[in-house]
């Protein structure tokens, strides 16, 4: 009797291991299927990828819930880089960019996934220049922007600032951002070695909110507490704030679109989900968190 | 006393274990069977870790594809830049630069600060817990530090990143916020902890015998601490250094957040660091499975393995030396 007691302890233990295994295993779609009334259509949809849109997407996964319940939207940030190799080993449903794909990219979708990957843009993003509060810089022409993030502006004195050493903040590069930025700034270029990289968007804000002679960039949406400058695409261009309008008629010198790649032509709660981004009500969303509505038409 | 005590275990656990064989039923065998199992699947564990880390780095050397962009060789040379000969980490370019010292470089300082902090403290805290304090004293003392291996990294990351980096930048008056000190004084908490147990056990290890022998021949309590029970101790204490390197070196959360990540070649502390495990970890979400870049990670993962592996076992050995060697072998 004694030497029985143990056993079935055991055997109790391993049984509770096998179930917590396979509860805790992420499978929405099978998850979701177990509660809700059975439908023959899949009603979960994973999102993934830029970390610029990551609250853009969960606003709108919240909004789209609210009007159709049963429908499950999941949305993770990681960088636009993380999504989009998602997209490409299958683990996702939609990917979220802030960069298109480039053509390897789209390569090895079609390879991987045997179908093409679909662009869609949802919305538009002003890159914006964070400075602190403190600095007295108003403006930055694209030039000067290159050489302070390749190092070869040291002080911030070279851009008629104060006598202060430029401390360079940046994203680590599996970001969209990172790459937007190399391409249209730096002219693909490398980034200077000394840039501190961070993860998120948000640790760039605050990093740049807690260091008088810092420098960021990130999306206009995350504006709490610092400054954005006004860009000027050339030195003798006119300086641009990031505004809708500029955004839109593409004087902002760094706007940006925001995109959604899916394996082939999107379909079931992916197509819904997708057309909705896009309806006006969709577009709302977007102008509450902080980004700009693609120009009509 | 601390060998007494273990003897008694000793002898208690053989005693059970005899009387188990004794009554021998089969539910008996199956759970020894099930136990030895699972013991044989935690090795098994860390052997396939290894082998697969291998796996992935093979193609660094193998690989005539990876040779194009990158080869072991290639990841300590300097590289051709812009404007002149220059060791860059800059894995995402259009010319991709793999070398990996600035890692290296990042990974030892931070650690080495950390250590600069740490061992002080908790060899320190080791002698009080040990040589002074009551009983009291160190039931309350030794839990609160052991604790500490308790708090999550990233807690630790965010404390270093949010209160210390402002409060070194205070007092310093350092260029960058995010620095190595940052990071090396996050870091000596999470290994505050090892060293102060791997410590505080060695200083127990000694006989008591030999504090007994001191105090006879007319040393003082402190003449006795610094001229016997520390050199009995010293190898011990050795190990608990060498211990919290390994565990400094692999760290990973909290010199993500504090360190600020820029790959320098620069031994100054208050410059930013990039770390080898900081580096895996923000880059591995987003390579191209088989690319360079992905072998490139790997080999820097293997390095990591073997450095705290080679680091471990030899802290691990001169534990078991010095045990040994005062009789009191575990």
């Amino acid at each position: 009797m004694r030497s029985v007691l143990p056993l079935v302890l055991a055997a109790l233990t391993l049984f509770a291991c096998t179930r917590t295994d396979s509860s805790s295993s992420p499978a929405p779609a099978s998850s979701g299927s177990a509660s809700a009334p059975p439908t023959p259509e899949k009603t979960t949809l994973t999102v993934k990828g830029s970390d610029t849109m990551v609250i853009l997407g969960q606003r709108w996964a919240e909004a789209y819930m609210n009007g159709n319940p049963g429908a499950q939207i999941q949305v993770t940030g990681g960088g636009s880089g993380t999504g989009i190799a998602a997209l490409i080993n299958g683990t996702t449903d939609i990917c979220e960019a802030s960069r298109p794909m480039s053509d390897k990219e789209k390569a090895d979708a079609q390879e991987k996934r045997g179908a093409p990957a679909i662009e869609t843009k949802v919305a538009l993003d002003a890159l914006a220049v964070y400075v602190n509060q403190k600095n007295p810089i108003q403006e930055i022409s694209i030039p000067a922007l290159r050489k302070i993030y390749l190092g070869e502006t040291k002080g911030w004195k070279e851009v008629g600032g104060p006598d202060h050493a430029v401390v360079l903040y940046g994203r680590e590069n599996n970001s969209g951002t990172y790459g937007y930025f190399k391409e249209h700034v730096l002219e693909k270029k490398d980034f200077a070695t000394s840039v501190q990289t961070l993860a998120g968007t948000s640790a760039v804000v605050s990093a740049v909110k807690g260091d008088p002679n810092g420098i960021g960039y990130g999306g206009i949406a995350y504006l709490e507490g610092i400054r954005a400058l006004k860009v000027k695409k050339d030195d003798s261009s006119p300086a641009i704030a990031a505004t809708m309008q500029t955004a839109q008629d593409g004087t902002y010198p760094i706007a940006r679109f925001l995109y959604f790649y899916t394996a082939g032509e999107p379909t079931g709660i992916a197509r819904r989900f997708i057309d909705w981004v896009k309806s006006p009500e969709g577009q709302k969303v977007i102008e509450q968190v902080g980004y700009y509505p693609l120009p009509k038409g | 006393m601390a060998s007494q005590t273990t003897t008694r275990i000793r002898i208690t656990r053989e005693r059970s274990s005899r009387s188990l064989r004794r009554q021998g039923g089969l539910g008996e065998r199956f759970i020894e069977l099930a136990i030895r199992a699972v013991a044989l699947v935690s090795i098994a564990s860390i052997l396939l870790i290894l082998l697969f880390v291998g796996k992935e780095a093979l193609p660094l050397i193998t690989s005539g594809e990876v040779h194009r962009e990158v080869t072991l060789g290639s990841m300590f040379a300097p590289i051709q830049t812009a404007n002149d000969m220059a060791y860059v980490w800059q894995p995402v370019s259009e010319t991709p630069k793999y070398n990996v010292l600035p890692l290296i470089v990042g990974s030892l300082k931070v650690t080495l600060v950390a250590l600069v902090f740490a061992v002080p403290l908790s060899v320190g805290a080791a002698v009080y817990v040990s040589e002074y304090a009551g009983p009291r004293a160190r039931e309350i003392v030794k839990p609160a530090i052991e604790l500490l291996a308790g708090i999550p990294s990233v807690v630790v990351g965010f404390f270093a990143l949010i209160v210390l980096a402002s409060w070194v930048q205070k007092v310093f008056t350092t260029e960058h916020r995010l620095n190595s000190l940052v990071a090396g004084l996050g870091l000596s908490f999470a290994i505050c902890p090892i060293v102060f147990s791997v410590s505080e056990d060695a200083l127990r290890a000694v006989p008591r015998s030999y504090r007994e022998a001191a105090l006879a021949m007319g040393s003082t309590r402190a003449q006795t601490v610094l001229k016997v029970v520390l050199p009995a101790a010293a190898p011990g204490i050795a190990a608990a250094i060498v211990l919290g390197f390994g565990r400094a070196i692999g760290e990973t959360m909290i010199v993500v957040i504090a360190s600020g990540n820029a790959a320098l070649l620069d031994f100054s502390l208050d410059r930013s660091a990039r770390t080898i495990t900081a580096t895996i970890a923000q880059e591995l979400g987003e390579v191209v499975v088989g690319s360079p870049h992905y072998s490139v990670l790997f080999a820097l993962g293997a390095m990591l393995f073997l450095a705290t592996f080679v680091v471990n076992f030899f802290g691990e050995r001169i534990v078991h030396g010095m045990r040994r060697r005062l009789g009191t072998v575990s």
